[in-house]
């Protein structure tokens, strides 16, 4: 029997999953319309006052990109786990880790990219400061990927639990927390015309960590869940 | 080499009794160190040239905060060996250890609570010590729910060691990033819920309160130890037995 | 592997098994399934597992195939550790549970498709295996279109494209009509001639000779 390369798998898996999302936009549409009206929802609690707005503009992109995740995640494993592909994966000789990486890459093509594009846009809305745009995507950049990764973990607990949906958000939102709070700070720091170098040297560190680490607990909560 | 001191108790029969064995002494001990301390704490120790007697909550609060993050590191500890050694029984230690740590950083977040009133006059301050208690809570509170959602114990045990883990992994750059982001929009309006320096008089009872704790939380975790075990095993002989033979002994 | 015990199993323990269990236990719940359980199956072998409702059938198979772990015992495949060897272990399986694995958004050729490359086989002969299990014409029709019956159709498929050497399967009639089940079972025997074996449950009596099938009974109990 012939090995399939890494790649080859690895390029299986996202091109499905891709496909499978083409086929049923509204998976891709809905969270990202969610992102939209949460921050506008903003303005009409706060006010409309701009100095105020744009002083919590990054605050409120950012914990709405945090819920808009969290609400996408369940695409991630729970229909391949009724379906009972999920299993199949879990059983082909392909290593778990590349299966695992290509459905969190999937998952951040179809909701984190999504969110990067259309956050300039509402950053308009909420008046952010001129100077942070540059900080606001770079930060989104390299924040999602880790919003995927370590809620594939979350995921792959709860997915053979019934009502799993706010469980998952109990598990995964602390989880969060340290990416929401450098990312929102360098947005503010560029605000302030300054360097925010650190804050995004320290998001990269955590998303190599996430690289590499979530994917191992992915696998072993995947094998528990399917047990 | 280890594998072979452990393995006696990776018997669950023996590790019921052995906990069994320990739990009176630990609660007796966590009596005496903490009748002893906070007696000591509350009614002999000095207090504080500032802040006065609102200080003596110090000897509540900060063993409290130690021991809940400890707990939590004790847990992630089981967690691994479950997850690395195949060490059943580490689940059980790992699923006793949760809601103990949990209590504990209840305790802390309501006794810091309680010291912030008087010195800022206000029951909550973002402070970082208090933020990072708070996040570790809903850590707890998430390996707890996780642990609840399962039907099978022995699937839960693994799940929420997992939770642990990553928590674990967690802990030190969320506690990192509060701290960060509590001196970076620190104004001039608050100091920090600082520990003052601890001068000997001070120590000494705080010492002893903390062992009390201590032993107090030994005796907790060897008491839900030993149901978790019972709950693992109910099907297992040794346990109808035990629980016939108590039947009888309360019949007569 | 030095505890071999007969009492749920047959046969006799064998120097060139393919996948063999030892002291295998298994509990679900409180309640205790199976225990002290000992496998052998060598190549050539068509092993029915059976027993009533609840008795641990599957749960056998999701062990056996190394998708759940055993509350104790340990699963070899050639002597080795499927634990350790999952990889290897995973290249000579087949394993269709009561799942078929096939999504509703993807046509029946592309499910096939997928299912084939995921295990490393040629996936360009997906249509002609799809003739095999009587799918022809349906091809390009999503899945979300097609029948219980048809998705374990194309789950089935997979057999007939199929290198490994070992097939757990789990109710692999359930909706296949008789036709079907009979092609199957040709399908299982021309497999085992070839060196493979074939492990699986069915609420059916296979037509096949009897002294091909060997038997594992599971015995339903209270605690």
């Amino acid at each position: 029997m012939t090995q399939v390369s890494y790649r080859a798998a690895f390029g299986l898996i996202v091109k499905r999953d891709l496909m499978i999302a083409f086929r049923h936009r509204d998976d891709i549409i809905n969270p990202l319309l969610f992102f939209v009206i949460v921050v506008t929802l903003f303005p009409l609690g706060v006010g409309p006052e701009s100095t105020t707005l744009s002083r919590i503009a990054p605050g409120i992109i950012w914990v709405a990109a945090l819920l808009a995740t969290l609400l996408s995640l369940d695409r991630l494993f729970k229909s391949d786990y009724a379906d009972g592909s999920l299993e199949q994966m879990l059983l082909s000789p392909q290593p778990i880790f590349i299966l695992v990486l290509a459905k969190i890459v999937a998952h951040w093509l179809l909701t984190g990219l999504p969110l990067i594009l259309i956050a300039p846009l509402l950053a308009v809305l909420l008046h952010l400061n001129e100077h942070s745009y540059g900080a606001l995507m770079l930060t989104l950049l390299l924040g999602t990927p880790v919003l995927s990764l370590l809620g594939a973990i979350g995921v792959a607990l709860t997915v053979g639990i019934k009502k799993g949906g706010v469980l998952l958000s109990l598990l995964v939102l602390p989880l969060y927390i340290p990416v929401l709070i450098f990312a929102t700070s360098a947005i503010d720091t560029a605000a302030m015309n300054l360097p925010y170098n650190g804050q995004l040297a320290i998001i990269a560190a955590i998303f190599f960590a996430s690289l590499t680490l979530a994917p191992f607990a992915v696998s072993a909560a995947l094998k528990v869940s399917t047990n | 080499m280890m594998w072979k001191w452990l393995h006696p108790y990776a018997n669950p029969e023996i590790s019921y009794h052995f906990a069994g064995k320990i739990l009176p002494w630990c609660a007796r001990l966590a009596f005496v160190f903490l009748a002893i301390g906070i007696t000591w704490a509350l009614l002999f120790a000095p207090a504080d040239y500032q802040q006065g007697d609102t200080f003596r909550i110090f000897y509540l609060h900060v063993p409290a905060a130690m021991l809940s993050m400890g707990i939590y590191l004790g847990m992630a500890i089981a967690a691994l060996s479950s997850l690395v050694w195949q060490l059943r029984l580490a689940d059980a230690t790992a699923a006793a250890m949760a809601p103990i740590g949990a209590t504990f950083t209840f305790i802390a977040l309501i006794t810091g609570a309680a010291w912030g009133k008087p010195m800022w006059g206000t029951w909550w301050i973002w402070d970082a010590r208090l933020t990072s208690e708070l996040i570790l809570l809903f850590l707890y509170l998430g390996v707890i729910a996780l642990h609840n959602a399962f039907e099978d114990k022995n699937l839960a045990g693994k799940a929420a060691g997992i939770l642990a883990l990553v928590g674990v992994i967690n802990l030190p750059i969320i506690k990192y990033s509060v701290e960060w982001w509590n001196t970076l929009h620190q104004g001039a309006t608050v100091s920090k819920l600082g520990q003052p320096s601890m001068t000997a008089d001070m120590f000494w009872p705080f010492l002893v309160c903390f062992i009390g704790f201590a032993f107090l939380v030994t005796a907790l975790i060897c008491l839900r130890f030993r149901s978790e075990i019972l709950n693992r095993n109910s099907m297992r002989p040794w346990v109808r037995e035990l629980v016939a033979t108590e039947e009888k002994a309360h019949a007569v | 592997m030095s505890r071999l015990h007969s009492e749920n199993t047959a046969f006799t323990p064998n120097t060139n098994s393919l996948l063999s269990a030892s002291n295998l236990a298994c509990i679900r719940g409180d309640r205790l399934l199976f225990e002290t359980l000992d496998i052998n199956i060598a190549a050539g072998d068509i092993v029915q597992v059976e027993g009533p409702n609840g008795a641990g059938k599957t749960s056998l198979l999701r062990i056996l195939s190394g998708l759940s772990q055993p509350y104790d015992g340990q699963v070899y495949f050639q002597d080795k550790r499927i634990t350790q060897h999952r990889e290897t272990f995973h290249q000579d399986l087949l394993y269709l549970g009561h799942l078929p694995g096939v999504k509703d958004e993807m046509t029946a050729q592309e499910n096939l498709e997928f299912n084939l490359a995921l295990h490393g086989l040629n996936s360009a002969t997906a249509e002609a295996t799809l003739a095999e299990v009587n799918l022809l014409g349906f091809e390009d029709a999503l899945a979300a279109h097609l029948s219980a019956g048809q998705h374990r159709r194309i789950s089935l498929a997979r057999l007939w494209q199929s290198q490994a050497k070992i097939w757990i399967l789990d109710e692999p009639f359930t909706a296949i009509d008789k036709l079907g089940v009979e092609k199957l079972e040709q399908l299982f025997l021309q497999h085992a001639d070839n060196g493979g074996c074939v492990i699986l449950t069915t609420h059916q009596d296979l037509s096949l000779p009897a002294e091909r099938v060997k038997k594992v009974t599971l015995a339903y109990r209270f605690y």
